[in-house]
């Protein structure tokens, strides 16, 4: 049996729906962060399918994939050392605690 | 490989050089001496910024890696242009990076602003997607860090995870836009995506450019994506603030005309026009009516960033060489007018602690000097006449009228009834400072050397950019000749 392009695509595009979903409702940073993290994979799938199966002569999707998850490392670690910082200050990593700045 | 290719990043080089002397700097010297930070890293900013301005070896045009990397001259020009915003940010945060409380991370400070600065640079010199993700999330993962730098102070971290998350968020929803232009042109290459999407229609681009504008349209806050501007704004600490609503715009902008020009190119008249085209109005037009109700000094020049950002947008709509040295132009003004704004509200702040605008009632009583640059950064800003913010804006509606077609005209006039609504909040400012009958909050005070330099280069820049009009000849023959415009006609 032959797996086409479309069948992987469909998981990548729950994957950045949820995240979107999950971004937008949760009231936990961390969950956020998640949520996040979630879009970006999904992004990784994309490049990874589309040079595997559009372009299977080259490699620059799974090279961008690669870039992509380092950076997606780094944007973690960072949002947890303010969320850390947050949590010191306020005791809570919920979202509706930070509200002192607003319109 | 090649390293000698690595020659062709000159300007990337000296920055990098600069960089690694702070660090050194800021790692081995003695205790006694970590006072002297902030003015050694202005100082070797200016000569970087000398050399690179006066430097005949950066004329010409180069590229490396494969293409990947390209620079030339009006790249060389963009790159020149936010170096000056960062000599006068610098200059006028030498008060604040020594204050007492910044202490143990005065390194700290210098270290990210000029790795983000390097991300910026990237980010305008890339002709890869790669390099420029690669670029602009160097330019924004520091900065989130920049903003939370006032560790003690809770509004500086909140202000960070507001920018932090959103950046992500954008930043995903670009990249899905990628992935999808990848699969329909099967490069990441600027020009062969140009060539792959020449003449081709279909709703997955459509899909595709929007991610990538809104991706983009984050990091200079356009409408639909502004709202973390003015928590973060209000959040950071000034100098950060002013960073964010300058260097960091300006480079946005130039990297979004890049991309725009020179990978969607080919689209510009059925797809991405219309796009930039309701952004504009709606930044434009949003970003104003919000200022009017501000009464924080650094949220209002929030949401004047915001529809400042509608007007630089202009130029890159506009399409034409002409449309890119008015906005070269425009952000160079915006530059010295924005941070005369930041440089007042940064030595004030400084001084008592008072952000609000009601504070600033009576100024010109005790403060005529600072009251006198604040009012000369509004009518700038606000673009009347001998001021070079007139000129700025003059230019950019050239330019977008060049562009031929009627909606343009209409666009042009939207903006112009835009900025009679804008002179009246600027006009606020100046009324609380000089008209307003109310005995004078904040005292007489005497501003650091420092906050003063910064304030006379920004005021120079504010009378001289738009009576020597050599400076935007240069910009129009430079723009005129250069390689960027291969793929505007």
């Amino acid at each position: 049996m032959n797996i086409t392009l479309i069948y992987w695509l469909i998981p990548s595009l729950i994957m950045f729906c949820c995240g979107v979903y999950g971004f937008i409702t949760r009231k936990n940073m961390i969950a956020m962060l998640i949520s996040l993290e979630l879009m970006l994979n999904a992004v990784d799938i994309n490049f990874v399918l589309f040079n595997r199966y559009l372009f299977p002569g080259q490699m620059e999707g799974m090279f961008f994939t690669l870039f992509a998850i380092a950076i997606a490392a780094a944007e973690t670690a960072l949002a947890i050392a303010i969320i850390i910082n947050i949590f010191r200050s306020i005791k809570t990593v919920d979202v509706q605690g930070i509200d002192k700045m607003k319109f | 490989m090649d390293y000698s290719q690595f020659l062709a990043m000159k300007q990337e080089i000296g920055l990098l050089i600069v960089f690694l002397l702070v660090f050194l700097y800021d790692t081995f010297m003695p205790r006694s001496a970590d006072k002297q930070l902030p003015v050694f890293a202005s100082v070797l900013m200016v000569i970087f910024t000398a050399v690179s301005c006066f430097c005949p070896c950066l004329a010409g045009s180069e590229s490396a890696f494969a293409g990947m990397y390209e620079t030339s001259a009006v790249i060389a020009a963009i790159k020149n242009i936010l170096n000056i915003g960062v000599v006068i940010v610098l200059i006028q945060s030498v008060k604040w990076a020594n204050s007492e409380e910044m202490a143990p991370r005065r390194g700290e400070f210098y270290e990210l602003l000029l790795v983000t600065l390097f991300g910026m640079y990237l980010m305008i010199s890339a002709r890869h997607f790669l390099l420029f993700v690669i670029g602009l999330e160097s330019a924004s993962l520091p900065l989130a860090a920049m903003v939370a730098l006032d560790k003690n102070r809770y509004e500086s971290s909140e202000a960070a995870i507001k920018y932090i998350l959103t950046a992500v968020f954008s930043s995903a929803v670009f990249m899905m836009g990628l992935s999808f232009v990848y699969a329909l042109s099967g490069s990441l290459y600027f020009q062969n995506i140009y060539l792959a999407l020449t003449g081709q229609h279909s709703t997955m681009l459509v899909l595709a450019l929007a991610f990538v504008i809104s991706g983009v349209g984050f990091k200079l806050s356009l409408v639909p994506f502004h709202l973390w501007t003015a928590d973060v704004y209000q959040g950071a600490p000034t100098s950060v603030t002013s960073y964010l609503s300058v260097i960091s715009k300006g480079a946005a902008a130039f990297a979004f005309l890049v991309i725009l020009c020179q990978a969607f190119g080919a689209v510009y008249a059925n797809i991405w026009e219309w796009m930039l085209y309701a952004l504009i109005i709606l930044t434009i037009t949003v970003g104003n009516l919000f200022a009017i109700r501000q009464r924080n000094m650094k949220r209002f020049l929030a949401f004047s960033s915001v529809s400042q950002a509608g007007y630089i947008m202009l130029g890159v709509i506009a399409f034409n060489a002409m449309g890119l040295a008015a906005l070269m132009y425009y952000i160079l003004v915006y530059i010295f007018s924005n941070l005369a704004a930041f440089g007042v509200i940064g030595a004030i702040e400084n001084a008592t602690g008072k952000v609000s605008m009601d504070d600033y009632r009576g100024l010109s009583k005790t403060n005529p000097r600072l009251s006198l640059c604040m009012m000369l950064a509004m009518f700038s800003l606000a673009g009347i006449p001998p001021f070079a913010g007139f000129f700025s804006k003059f230019f950019i509606f050239t330019g977008a009228i060049n562009q031929g077609s009627v909606t343009i005209y209409v666009l042009v006039l939207i903006a112009l009834i835009n900025t009679i609504i804008s002179l009246y909040y600027y006009l606020l400012v100046v009324k609380a400072m000089y008209i307003a009958e109310e005995a004078p909050v904040v005292e007489t005070f005497k501003s650091s050397c420092g906050e003063r330099i910064g304030l006379w280069i920004t005021i120079a820049g504010i009378i001289g950019l738009g009576i020597v009009s050599c400076i935007y000849n240069f910009l129009l023959d430079t723009t005129a000749t250069s390689a960027i415009n291969a793929y505007f006609l």
